[in-house]
């Protein structure tokens, strides 16, 4: 049973704009599920087009031309983002608990991966927000020229809810870093700990305006914020299929700059000279963290012929032995789907790989008798056509492939429409080097999986989106270049 | 006890601003003074605890790895406070033999598979980050408003750049510490300095031997403390207060230190840079003395050019390699140029600088007292004018009258040797031709100044100047962001903002044979 009782978010029945709760124009709100139990938690209000109209009328006066944001030192906005950190830090624990009770991950995994990891997020770019610097250019002729890296506004954030506090603190550090001003919709399924952290934001000093959040759904708030003729960029995380909605909202609208962070299907290639055992517990990890919420799960696990059948059975019974359960026990290893929808979806996928024809090694089937939780499953003998093992499943169903050379598993693992993530476990020093040159992927994982870090910048080729996030990458997503070019009367180098 | 006790710690808060209102009454038993700082169109009150009065010196031993320790020798040191003649407290003097010590121990901290080798930048980078916030915390006894600690996010990136070389390889290359680093701080803005010279070095995960001035090893020690409550492991910063001729010429020919950064005075950094020669050439970076121009045309905000000239040069007592010591004042606004400085200059309160109001305190001891009067003496007889101060201000101590001379020219020794003092000399010029050549006639190239509302003025003079930092209509504007360091002899390298870790890196490229490069 969660520790929790009752929430004590102070303010889930508003809406957080310049810097004050406010009740949804429509007075709408929406109740929040408890994943493990099915229960309602609690009702948050419901932002639409009128409050995304109020939000970014905020963030535009907070970002005007002589504002506090404006004017203030990059230096300062570093130390802000600091302070951030550090009240996040200071309230780790119940962050977690409350992460855990709206999105279902276990609680020793928010406490000890999700909440770490977004203290180190904003600390990273806490630091850059002063070191981010424009260039003197020697331009031909008598001028002198130099490069401003100015932000570029109004930024509107679509984030997810398969790690709703992460994906805040990847979105909101590099936008404020650079000076941005932000309009977030955080994902209907999972708002709570966003909320929480909008009374951080205001409690150490963020100027009102500069960070707006908004509960709401995506055809009505995200649609309106995709739209919305002053909003001059917009960063989305979710959905390939979404995806493209957003870019087509922004060609019809005000050609606003868009970055995607979509779906994947990526490939896991083990080949036979890789250490067994690691490479076993690796693409377990692989798929089954997060109950399988994870854009860059390795779904297509591509095993080499030769030792396909030991490592068939390894996996088997790893997965047996997985943990599943109360997200609030701590040998817990798997907590529920996040929401009825996510679970039907997924339990539609595993029927269809029935159908298909693979073969259904563990698992299958529902894992209690209340709340959204799956058995972790394991299908062999998958084939590349099959449903499987072309469409994002996004749960705790892993597709095992059979491959015999290094040229075969490449070009297999290239054919998708993805192109976010993949992995090699090898031992063998060329190998790793041509295939990881050889895949379309953001991201290549060597001998490891789902190893992330501030500084390593992220993203996708082809559908699996465009720009990169984390990292020195990231700040470009945030940044416009004004060139500044001054008349001299005589040019010296 | 030494002046930055007090308020001369961040140079582009302070002198910036005029003193206002000072409360009389205390509130809550601090005075209040409000400083006016003039950010163009936006004003800020900062206001300023009271000091606190007889001050425990809680740190007197040499720091090393991680350990309080005896000097070798037995021998100590007397540290004196400026203001009064009195003995402070006797403090721990490093010799060669201590210097050995240190360098064992930053050696040994620096090992393949040491606990700061093996650190994650980003711990090294919040390591760096706890520091600030103890220096924060124990700002009233530090006297310190910001600190150096801006330039840890550069530790997240041990830089691999993907090199596209011909052939079937592939290449990057890593950002490495350079190793042990001996670095000797200057005493006149002891923890400032200290500040600007570790947190580099160790955000690139470098291991350190500091060497305080002896006329200030309080706050170096201080900081070891901090240091050490932080959570640096032992080893990687180790502080040696001592002279410069014995522990200072210890670490500059040390054959196991493998670079040295040293900042004071010119005559010893050519010192320095033999050293290394003579020794094991380590890497050397120095930041030296200036003669620094500073600029004043006709068409300027004459009121605020006289300011700025003012506190550029009497800031710190005068006691800055940045102090703007030859004021070159267009020949038009002459007279009244001079007029107005003169009467800046008598308006200063010379007193204990623990006192709130008081502009000026005493210099830092005996022998710089005597160079300064030395050379406003030389003034008087080469034929400068005086137009206020020149002596001592009363019989007893260390404090000399604010002074300027007008009508100096470009041949006089205060025109060429950099001071240190409350000395400012004014001379006059005709054209901005003339100005660049006798600006740039000097060894030094630290910094100058330029003020002039014409765009075309600013940036030509600016880009012709000699100079590692260039002001326009502003003195001695500075913030971690900006790279600071001088041409010619005020030194080599730069400090502070990104170009800082260029100097306390090893670049190694690797090459890998690969079967097949893709692009």
């Amino acid at each position: 049973e969660s520790k929790l009782a009752k929430p004590m978010i102070p303010n889930t029945k508003c809406l957080f704009i310049n810097n004050e709760w406010q009740d949804a124009v429509s007075k709408k709100s929406f109740p929040t599920i408890n994943p493990a139990t099915g229960e309602v938690i609690c009702l948050v209000a419901e932002a639409d087009k009128a409050d995304v109209d109020k939000a970014v009328k905020a963030a535009r006066d907070a970002f005007r031309f002589g504002s506090p944001w404006r004017r203030m030192d990059a230096s300062d906005r570093g130390l802000l983002l600091n302070r951030l950190a550090d009240a996040i830090e200071r309230d780790s624990a119940y962050l977690a608990e409350l992460e855990t009770l709206d999105n279902g991950k276990p609680y020793a995994v928010s406490y000890s991966v999700d909440v770490p990891m977004v203290v180190k997020c904003l600390r990273y770019y806490a630091g850059w927000a002063d070191k981010w610097e424009g260039k003197t250019i020697p331009i031909d002729g008598d001028f002198f020229c130099y490069t401003r890296h100015e932000p570029i506004g109004v930024c509107g954030q679509i984030i997810p809810w398969n790690f709703p506090l992460l994906m805040q603190a990847w979105k909101l550090g590099p936008a404020l870093a650079t000076g941005n001003t932000v309009v977030m919709k955080v994902a209907e399924q999972t708002p709570l700990t966003a909320l929480y952290v909008a009374s951080l934001i205001k409690e150490v000093g963020f100027p009102p305006g500069v960070v707006n959040i908004l509960p709401g759904m995506g055809p009505t708030a995200g649609s309106a914020i995709a739209s919305h003729m002053d909003v001059d960029k917009v960063a989305f995380t979710g959905s390939t299929e979404v995806g493209h909605l957003i870019q087509q909202a922004s060609g019809a609208s005000n050609l606003k700059k868009v970055t995607l962070e979509l779906g994947g299907k990526s490939p896991n290639i083990i080949m036979s000279d890789a250490n067994m055992a690691d490479a076993v517990e690796q693409s377990h990890f692989a798929l089954f963290f997060n109950q399988g919420q994870c854009c860059c799960a390795g779904s297509r696990t591509y095993v080499q012929d030769t030792i396909y059948d030991e490592f068939m059975e390894r996996s088997v019974q790893r997965a047996k032995n997985r943990v599943v359960g109360d997200p609030f026990n701590l040998k817990t290893e798997q907590g529920p789907q996040v929401d009825e929808e996510q679970f039907k979806k997924i339990i539609g996928y595993i029927s269809s790989g029935k159908r298909e024809g693979a073969k259904l090694m563990c698992g299958g089937g529902v894992a209690a008798d209340r709340g959204y939780f799956i058995e972790p499953t394991i299908f062999g003998d998958v084939q590349d056509s099959m449903t499987i093992a072309r469409e994002e499943i996004f749960g705790p169903v892993m597709q095992i492939l059979k491959f015999k050379t290094v040229e075969e598993v490449i070009d297999r693992a290239n054919d998708t429409k993805y192109g976010l993530a993949a992995a090699i476990f090898t031992k063998d020093i060329d190998k790793a080097h041509y295939i990881s040159n050889g895949l379309r992927a953001g991201t290549v994982w060597i001998n490891c999986y789902d190893v992330f870090g501030a500084q390593a910048p992220f993203g996708g080729y082809k559908y699996s989106g465009n720009g990169r996030e984390l990292g020195e990458y990231g700040l470009d997503n945030y940044t416009e270049v004004k060139t500044v070019t001054i008349k001299v009367p005589q040019k010296n180098s | 006890m030494c002046s930055t006790w007090c308020y001369t710690i961040s140079p582009y808060t302070l002198p910036v601003g005029k003193q206002t209102n000072m409360s009389s009454q205390p509130e809550n038993g601090q005075y209040h003074m409000d400083l006016n700082l003039d950010h163009g169109d936006t004003e800020s009150r900062q206001t300023i605890p009271m000091p606190i009065p007889d001050l425990e010196v809680q740190y007197t031993k040499i720091f090393i790895d991680n350990e309080w320790h005896e000097s070798c020798s037995g021998r100590k040191m007397q540290v004196h406070n400026p203001a009064t003649g009195d003995l402070l407290c006797e403090v721990e003097e490093a010799d060669t033999e201590d210097v050995d010590k240190a360098v064992w121990s930053a050696r040994a901290a620096f090992q393949l598979g040491s606990p700061w080798r093996c650190m994650d930048a980003s711990d090294r980078g919040q390591l760096l980050t706890r520091l600030a916030d103890l220096v924060e915390r124990d700002r009233l006894q530090l006297a310190v408003r910001k600190t150096h600690a801006h330039t840890h996010t550069r530790t997240h990136i041990l830089k691999r750049t993907h090199i596209l070389t011909y052939g079937e390889y592939f290449t990057y290359t890593r950002h490495e510490p350079i190793g042990v680093c001996g670095q000797i701080i200057p005493w006149n803005f002891p923890v400032m300095m200290f500040a600007w010279k570790i947190a580099p070095a160790l955000c690139c995960g470098n291991t350190i031997i500091i060497k305080p001035a002896e006329q200030t090893p309080l706050t170096a020690l201080h900081m070891a403390h901090l240091i050490k409550e932080a959570g640096f492991p032992p080893g990687v910063v180790n502080v040696l207060p001592g002279y410069g001729p014995t522990a200072g010429s210890a670490i500059a020919h040390h054959m196991d230190i493998d670079k040295i950064a040293f900042t004071g005075s010119t005559a010893v950094g050519k010192l320095i840079q033999q050293a290394a020669g003579e020794s094991n050439l380590k890497r050397v970076t120095l930041e030296l003395g200036g003669k620094n121009p500073n600029i004043v045309f006709a068409d300027c905000d004459l009121e605020y050019a006289v300011e700025q000239a003012h506190s550029g040069l009497f800031f710190n007592q005068g006691q800055c390699c940045l102090a703007g010591s030859r004021v070159f004042v267009e020949d038009s606004i002459y007279e009244e140029f001079v007029r107005r400085s003169a009467e800046k200059a008598r308006n200063k309160v010379l007193g204990n600088p623990l006192v709130p109001g008081v502009d000026q305190g005493p210099q830092i001891d005996q022998k710089q007292f005597d160079k300064i009067l030395e050379l406003i003496e030389s003034g008087k007889r080469e034929g400068a004018t005086l137009e206020c101060g020149g002596g001592p201000w009363d019989q007893r101590s260390l404090f000399i009258q604010p002074t300027v001379f007008s009508n100096v020219t470009d041949n006089m020794r205060i025109a060429k040797e950099e001071i240190f003092g409350p000395v400012q000399q004014i001379m006059r010029f005709y054209s901005v031709k003339e100005v660049i050549q006798r600006a740039n006639t000097t060894h030094y190239g630290l910094a100058a100044g330029v003020f002039t509302n014409d765009i075309d003025k600013a940036l030509t003079v600016s880009s012709a100047l000699q100079a590692g930092t260039v002001w326009v209509n502003c003195y001695n504007a500075m913030s971690s962001q900006c790279p600071f360091g001088g041409f010619k002899m005020s030194g080599n390298g730069r400090e502070l903002g990104e170009y800082a870790l260029q100097e306390y890196t090893e670049v190694k490229a690797v090459t890998i044979k690969i079967s097949q490069k893709n692009s």
